[in-house]
């Protein structure tokens, strides 16, 4: 068989434990990769694979150790290889293409420079022909004029070039297999969609194979011919990716594909029970046993093989797949959200602007900001008691920094912050009385550091409690256990520390100190971006469920529309720190929708090979808001003329009570351009 | 929950963390010389009145720089002393001095420096230019002009040497707390309106205080070298106290004949150095502050 030019045989790679014991990463690892294919490996953090991807390029992380099995490329093994030898192959034959290419590209060499020394190394071209090829590397990555670009440096690309410009370094050795490790995670929406656009064209171009890790069912779904799902170091479903995304015979999978929220689906989607067993931890039986839906008696006991099933041209370790056989398609039911929001207004933000200016002595006297041009600018919003609304919109839209100035961690430079329709919140930290400072509490992106490691969850939980409602002694711990049972962590967690927790444990923690507060208003800022999708379902739903008990307001950031969509019930696009659009997110997520918006809306993944993303705009970015007229009028596909570059848009309402900020009327706005 | 088993580690006391720390650091061949090194001089400091063989301040004339014998192990010195004897009871003023000098110095220049990185803007930036002042000025000197108004007694040498010797610790505090403050839980503790006082204290020290500690200790064997510098400039310990560096200076122009009496004071000064560098290497690397990590290959 010529075709296969990878080879992974009864691969296990593991660690020695402080006790001498063995424990394995990875579990008996069996698979081909074929020329020219593009394979998916899917799993959450923890499940080994990032080990087994670079395995394949014959590296084994620093303290891990191969325990047996080999990597098998032009059939020799990669993981008994000399490094001399390994040299010549990675790179050359094996290329690998990084997560975070901002930190993996060398800063202070010109990105020509850096394409060069790949050429230099890795083909036999003079100086003549790798001139030509760096623009052509630069072109086929689809970069703006390659001439320029090659003479900068990293830190003067966007995040979504630097990927580029790693794509086209991989390449520069015209590699037989890419090796890819979450390499759209850290790109916004639209960015993600457009790399992996190219990475698509790239592998049909090239002929390369592909292997994509990722945890993102959606990203993976829209570039891999084949699906390898892995869980605690095991591959439990292997299979066209059409069909494990159409018909998934797992119950991990199955399991995974209904608690991802999607846009089609308001609602939110049922949630996955507990989390991966931590390596080492499983004994005997199934290592999804605890979790799984279907499970019996034989799962506890024996461990199920990897069965090959013919008819379905898939592979499924699990004793009762037939079980899911029959069910079609994951069929998803969620939990359709009750819009609990009053009449009230608790939180009002008119003509609020933001600036991050430095301020210069004469305002530092005057104690003023003077911008003309801030970060954030006319932002005006009413938020009702009760309601869950989204601020959206790619990194750098400002949506963080509003959360930061309503906290008063950020000072803002005009407008008003009203809570309650009376209470000034415009000042900042210093000026507000701690009655102010408790009804609003943050939750932040990622619990291993919005925490603190040397706390015990105790400590943690009893900080809020102690600075406002001076609790001591028996009544603290009561109420420390009261708040860790309602975000459903049991007594017994109090003692331990935040390394002890997993991800979700963590966060859950975080929603508990958050509560502890009784505060009116909580500021979610991405609270489930840093959490593994099977996790994201349960936070989300434990969320909601305190707020229907508390009345709580919620204020949520994300840049994942889907997500969005689950929770909120009012929904406000931003982009450059000025609104596009606000509205139920009922009608945000339909036509007529602002253009920024149905960028967004069409840059979304789905994990579903059917929906292919709809890229609109292109995804360039901007460093600073445009000085004059609409915001967007840099990347917008249906800019209508001058007036958008000198005048404001107005805000149009439509019929449903949806307020889009642009210049096209309503009307127009209602076609969609697809 | 299965996890439960894995993750029985609770909440230990402050001694049994202890225990584990010094475990952990015995287990390195390094760590266990340098801390059997360290406790050895510790206990010798406790027992040398005990145990010395002779009077260290006995002057005998007739015995005048005598090798090496069963009688007197390490000979005698110019005046007939036991180089022995005194060796032993040598190291005890250091020890102390320099022990509560650098208890000080982690005091005052952690803190300083915990404070400053935290409130950042004009205080930070004065106090710093002041550091950074006083790091220019050679300590030595600025010692030696201390010593000679003040005199040499313990109560002046101890809070000298913990003040020139906490600039260093200044700034290692507050790069440390620079770490951390960028850290969510700090963003979230300001946010709830807690004091500096109670983020420094609930939040800060628990998180810098372990590369505080490593630092702390590396100044002590530094600040031993330099208390010993100024006993062999003579404004340290006064005679006839014995003291290493102060015996170095005195048998340093006989050495050529009488190497014994020079060797001796060497030998228990550097072997105390290198005791107390290579417990802060192993408390580091015990403490999970390594700062030797490899490169993948």
């Amino acid at each position: 068989m010529t075709d296969i030019i990878q080879k992974v045989k009864n691969l296990s790679i593991g660690f020695r434990s402080k006790k001498g014991e063995e424990i394995l990463i990875l579990k008996n690892i069996s698979t081909n990769i074929k020329k020219g294919e593009t394979v998916g490996i899917v799993g959450e953090s923890g499940s080994g694979k990032s080990t087994l991807a670079l395995a394949m390029m014959g590296y084994v992380k620093h303290g891990l150790y191969t325990i047996e099995g080999e990597c098998q490329f032009n059939s020799s093994n990669l993981l008994k290889m000399k490094s001399k030898d390994l040299e010549k192959i990675r790179g050359r034959k094996i290329a690998m293409i990084p997560q975070n290419a901002g930190q993996a590209l060398t800063p202070n060499l010109k990105i020509g420079y850096q394409i060069d020394e790949a050429l230099q190394l890795h083909s036999d071209l003079n100086e003549k022909e790798r001139e030509k090829k760096i623009s052509e590397l630069l072109n086929k990555v689809r970069l703006p004029s390659p001439e320029t670009i090659a003479l900068r440096y990293p830190h003067e690309l966007s995040g979504g070039q630097q990927q580029r410009v790693a794509v086209a370094m991989a390449l520069a050795g015209t590699p037989d297999l890419l090796l890819l490790d979450e390499p759209t995670t850290g790109l916004d929406v639209t960015t993600q969609a457009h790399v992996l656009e190219l990475l698509n064209f790239i592998a049909k171009d090239t002929g390369t194979s592909m292997v994509y890790v990722s945890h993102d069912l959606g990203a993976i779904a829209q570039v891999s011919d084949r699906i390898i799902v892995m869980y605690s170091g095991e591959i439990v479903l292997e299979g066209p990716s059409r069909d494990i995304l159409k018909r998934p015979i797992h119950p991990y999978t199955h399991g995974l594909l209904k608690s991802i929220p999607k846009l089609s689906l308001a609602g939110l989607p049922e949630s996955m029970p507990g989390s991966q067993p931590q390596p080492g931890t499983i004994q005997s039986g199934c290592s999804f046993f605890d979790r799984c839906n279907f499970s019996d008696e034989n799962c506890k006991n024996n461990s199920p093989k990897l069965e090959f099933l013919k008819d379905l041209n898939t592979s499924v370790r699990c004793f009762n797949y037939e079980k899911l056989v029959n069910e079609s398609q994951a069929s998803q039911t969620v939990n359709k959200i009750k819009n609990k929001s009053q009449d009230k207004e608790i939180l009002n933000l008119s003509e609020v602007s933001i600036s991050y200016a430095k301020q210069k002595l004469l305002d530092q006297i005057f104690n003023r900001i003077s911008d003309d041009n801030p970060t954030v600018k006319d932002i005006n919003i009413n938020i009702k008691k009760g309601e869950t609304i989204a601020l959206v919109g790619e990194s750098g839209s400002g949506k963080s920094t509003i959360l930061k100035s309503i906290a008063g961690l950020l000072r803002t430079k005009d407008g008003l912050i009203r809570f309650d329709e009376n209470r000034n919140l415009s000042s900042d930290l210093k000026e507000r009385d701690p009655n102010d400072l408790r009804i609003i509490q943050l939750i932040f992106q990622n619990p291993d550091e919005s925490l603190n490691p040397n706390h015990t969850v105790e400590e943690i939980i009893a900080q809020p409690l102690k600075l406002y409602f001076g609790l001591k002694g028996e009544e603290l711990k009561k109420n420390i256990v009261d708040l860790l049972q309602k975000v459903r962590l049991g007594e017994f967690y109090t003692s331990r520390y935040p390394r002890q927790l997993s991800g979700g444990e963590k966060q859950r923690v975080a929603v508990a100190r958050a509560f502890a507060a009784k505060p009116d208003i909580i500021l979610c800022d991405e609270v489930t971006s840093a959490l593994d999708v099977s996790v994201q379902a349960a936070v989300l739903n434990l969320l909601q469920q305190l707020k229907e008990d508390f009345g709580t307001t919620y204020i949520f950031v994300s840049h994942d529309l889907a997500v969005v969509r689950a929770i909120s019930d009012r929904v406000a696009v931003l982009y450059q720190g000025r609104l596009c659009e606000v509205g139920p997110s009922n009608d945000v997520y339909k036509f007529p929708s602002h253009p920024y918006t149905e960028v967004l809306l069409g840059a979304v993944l789905e994990p579903d090979p059917d929906i292919k993303p709809k890229l609109v705009a292109e995804d360039i970015v901007e460093e600073r808001p445009p000085e004059k007229g609409c915001s967007f009028q840099g990347r917008c596909s249906r800019i209508v003329g001058d007036i958008c570059k000198k005048e404001i848009p107005p805000w149009q309402l439509t019929d449903s009570g949806n307020a889009i900020r642009c210049h096209i009327p309503i009307k127009e706005l209602q076609k969609e351009q697809f | 929950m299965k996890l439960d088993n894995i993750y029985k580690e609770e909440k230990k006391s402050a001694f049994a963390k202890l225990s584990e720390i010094i475990i952990t650091m015995a287990s390195r061949p390094s760590g266990l010389i340098g801390l059997s090194i360290l406790v050895f001089h510790i206990i010798l400091a406790f027992i040398s009145p005990y145990i010395a063989p002779h009077d260290f301040k006995a002057i005998d004339p007739t015995l005048m720089l005598q090798a090496p014998s069963a009688e007197y192990w390490f000979g005698t010195d110019d005046l007939g002393r036991d180089v022995f004897t005194r060796t032993i009871l040598g190291g005890r003023t250091a020890l102390t001095i320099t022990f509560f000098g650098s208890l000080i110095a982690l005091l005052w220049g952690g803190l300083l420096g915990i404070f400053c990185g935290l409130v950042g803007g004009k205080i930070d930036d004065v106090v710093m230019r002041i550091v950074d002042a006083f790091l220019s000025i050679p300590w030595i000197l600025a010692m030696l002009l201390i010593v000679s108004l003040l005199g040499t007694s313990t109560e002046v040498l101890i809070p000298a040497l913990g003040f020139f010797y906490g600039k260093g610790i200044v700034r290692v505090a507050r790069a440390a707390t620079h770490d951390v403050i960028a850290k969510d839980f700090i963003v979230s503790a300001r946010a709830r309106g807690h004091s500096n006082f109670s983020i420094i204290w609930n939040e800060i020290i628990p998180n810098v205080r372990d590369a505080i500690l490593v630092e702390g200790a590396m100044r002590w064997s530094w600040m031993l070298l330099g208390f010993s510098s100024l006993s062999f400039l003579g404004f340290g310990v006064s005679p006839p106290t014995p003291d290493w560096g102060l015996m170095i200076s005195n048998a340093r122009g006989l050495m050529s004949f009488a190497y014994w009496a020079v060797i001796a004071p060497i030998v228990g000064l550097s072997s105390l150095i290198i005791g107390i560098n290579l417990t802060a290497d192993a408390f580091a690397k015990a403490l999970g502050i390594d700062r030797s990590t490899k490169a993948p290959v």
